[in-house]
């Protein structure tokens, strides 16, 4: 069996919410925090708040949305903000830039409503991330399909979506492994096509193990 | 001293029966790097009230997890428990006019807590107001001090709290259940979130013979609709708007309304409260007003399980446990956007907010006639607590946060 020379090392995550000092009571003050609050914070209502809230798989995108949505009762906007990809981004200015463009240009485009007040105010909080080693690594396609199965949301959260930041790649930790490790580049790619956004994280792993498990039957 | 408290033990490997080994296993991973280190957990009470309950539960299982780990109890007389429950009151926002006096028992007590309490653990962790001053003869820079606030400071009585700031300011950071509670301090805030024991008698799984025997108990049809709202009988909680409510949804559904909370014979404002709702069910043999002994919790169980719509009509909330408690047994939930309601409770995804006594009564019709709708927020709600409002999260946030302080350190 293929054995990678770097292995796999499977590591946990867990986050503390730093509460900020911005808050937002309009889409007018909510571009304001989005220009000015920190990286952690963009990352923290983003990121973050996907792998908390994996099991919402109709509508749920990230914090700016939903809020845009249940408290300012502007759809529109929340589609627009629902829409944005953390995928696409390798880094929070340029996911930071987009959020700011669309909450602006709706701002412009309707400026009664960027000044109306919303019913509960939006509170910019901040992630604080701790990392714990699992004391697990895989060498093997075997070893690393064990992996995955044994790690808790927490873990195969923070291989399979914070890890596109920390890799500054389009890309996972898995896939990165995968192609670079096992030299598997077809499988890799199949692995970062699955869809964070529709999956909770057990469908995702689910997904990820049959790719695993239809890539072994090729051996 | 400290007192000697008894605590309930259920281990760890309890949990992973219902949350997955992985769970459990990655709680130790974390906690692995604070083997052996010293935490002291202080409030002022040693059993009633949410505080005690969490802490019963939290310490065995941060020891199960080697963590060198101990609950002080600080101690009082009556009238500093007189004082504190007026500062309690009054940090949540009612009328208050402080003397001197007040605060000068409030001193005393701290002081003579301070001779006698250890304080020395690499990390201590201060529970509400009560224990604030015990930071006083803090040496700089010797251990970690969290203030962990238990209460609703959005709209506090500023003399109270220009009093407790000063010692709030002392500590390395302050814990609050929601954003909207916290102040402007020169610490660092985080988020802490209130928890539930899913093995509690509150919460554990119940045969469904039992809920029977207890909806028999009351007289309440198990084949009709059934809303229930469970809190303590408060003007705040608005049992009186949850009868309008009810009102409202029956003239549209055949159903039954249970109200049901802790006795109220030794709290004279309890007791007149309930006088307002038996009058306002007038005599409606629909509506079910349940004085349950000391919160009965295998009795409130088998309500919460047995009800179609669970409301939580609050008018003012610290967290609403409540409805955690509700989602937890996948119940859709109406409640009021309170406290710290909208973090439990996200509006269309875990079941559904409401501003107004025709608000909650619309979104209770919306549920009974759409009920898959109704099934769906209450598995989404579980999963919700699941994640985040459970006991062993609460562990995980400790063990996050004692990392993150050490590390700072």
């Amino acid at each position: 069996m293929n054995a990678a020379e770097t292995p796999f090392e499977f590591v946990t995550v867990s986050y503390l919410t730093r509460i900020g000092n911005q808050s937002a009571g309009t889409l007018a003050e909510l571009l304001t925090g989005l220009e000015h609050c920190s990286d952690a914070s963009i990352f923290h209502h983003t990121f973050q708040t996907l792998g908390s809230h994996h099991f919402l798989t109709d509508g749920f995108s990230n914090d700016f949305a939903q809020w845009a949505l249940s408290d300012t009762n502007r759809n529109d906007l929340a589609e627009q903000l629902a829409a944005l990809d953390i995928r696409d981004y390798v880094s929070i200015a340029a996911l930071r830039s987009d959020l700011c463009r669309v909450v602006g240009e709706y701002c412009a485009a309707y400026p009664n409503f960027a000044s109306q007040s919303a019913l509960e105010r939006f509170y910019f909080c901040e992630s604080v991330e701790v990392t714990a080693p699992l004391g697990r690594n895989a060498r093997t396609l075997d070893e690393f399909r064990e992996g995955i199965e044994h790690l808790s949301h927490s873990g195969f959260y923070f291989h399979f979506i914070s890890s596109r930041l920390r890799l500054q790649l389009r890309t996972n930790d898995f896939s990165h492994w995968l192609a670079d490790g096992l030299g598997l580049k077809s499988l890799a790619q199949s692995v970062d096509h699955i869809d964070i956004y529709t999956n909770t994280l057990d469908s995702a792993r689910a997904k990820l193990i049959r790719l695993i498990d239809r890539e072994g039957r090729k051996a | 001293m400290s007192e000697t408290l008894a605590l309930s033990r259920i281990p760890l490997d309890q949990y992973a029966e219902l949350l997955g080994a992985s769970e459990i296993e990655e709680l130790r991973a974390l906690a692995k790097p604070l083997r052996g280190r010293s935490i002291e957990m202080i409030n002022s009470t040693a059993v009633g009230g949410g505080v005690a309950e969490i802490l019963n539960r939290l310490v065995p299982l941060a020891e199960e997890l080697e963590i060198n780990i101990k609950w002080d109890v600080m101690k009082g007389g009556e009238d500093f428990f007189e004082v504190t429950k007026s500062f309690h009151n009054a940090l949540h926002g009612a009328p208050y006019h402080a003397s001197p006096k007040d605060f000068e028992i409030f001193l005393a007590y701290s002081e003579r807590n301070r001779a006698t309490l250890p304080l020395d653990a690499e990390f201590v962790v201060i529970h509400d107001p009560q224990p604030t001053g015990l930071i006083e003869t803090r040496p700089p820079g010797a251990n970690h001090w969290v203030w962990r606030c238990h209460i609703d400071l959005s709209h506090p009585n500023r003399t109270v709290w220009d009093f407790l700031e000063k010692f709030v300011s002392r500590y390395d950071c302050a814990l609050f259940s929601s954003p909207e509670f916290s102040r402007q301090l020169p610490i660092p805030q985080y988020l802490f979130y209130p928890a539930i024991d899913p093995l509690s008698e509150k919460n554990c799984d119940l045969d469904p013979q039992f809920v029977s025997q207890v909806l028999g108990r009351y007289q309440i049809d198990p084949q009709r609709t059934i809303l229930t709202q469970i809190s303590r009988f408060d003007r705040l909680k608005d049992p009186v708007g949850v009868i309008r409510a009810y009102r409202i949804v029956k003239r549209y559904f055949d159903c039954q309304l249970v109200l049901a909370g802790g006795s109220a014979s030794d709290d004279p404002e309890g007791a007149m409260v309930l006088k307002e709702v038996l009058r306002e069910a007038d005599c409606d043999p629909d509506i079910k007003v349940l004085e349950l002994p000391a919160w009965a919790p295998l009795e409130v169980n088998a309500l919460q399980r047995a009800a179609t719509v669970v409301i939580q009509k609050s008018l003012r909330e610290g967290f609403g446990l409540t409805v955690s408690e509700a989602l937890w047994k996948k119940k859709p939930v109406v409640a009021s956007a309170v406290g710290g309601i909208p973090v439990q409770i996200i509006h269309k995804h875990t079941g559904l907010l409401a501003h107004s006594v025709e608000g909650t009564a619309y979104q209770i019709r919306f549920l009974l006639s759409r009920p898959e709708i109704a099934t769906k927020l209450g598995e989404q709600g579980h999963q919700h607590v699941k994640e985040n409002f459970l006991i062993t999260q609460k562990l995980r946030r400790y063990l996050t946060l004692f990392l993150t302080l050490a590390r700072g350190s």
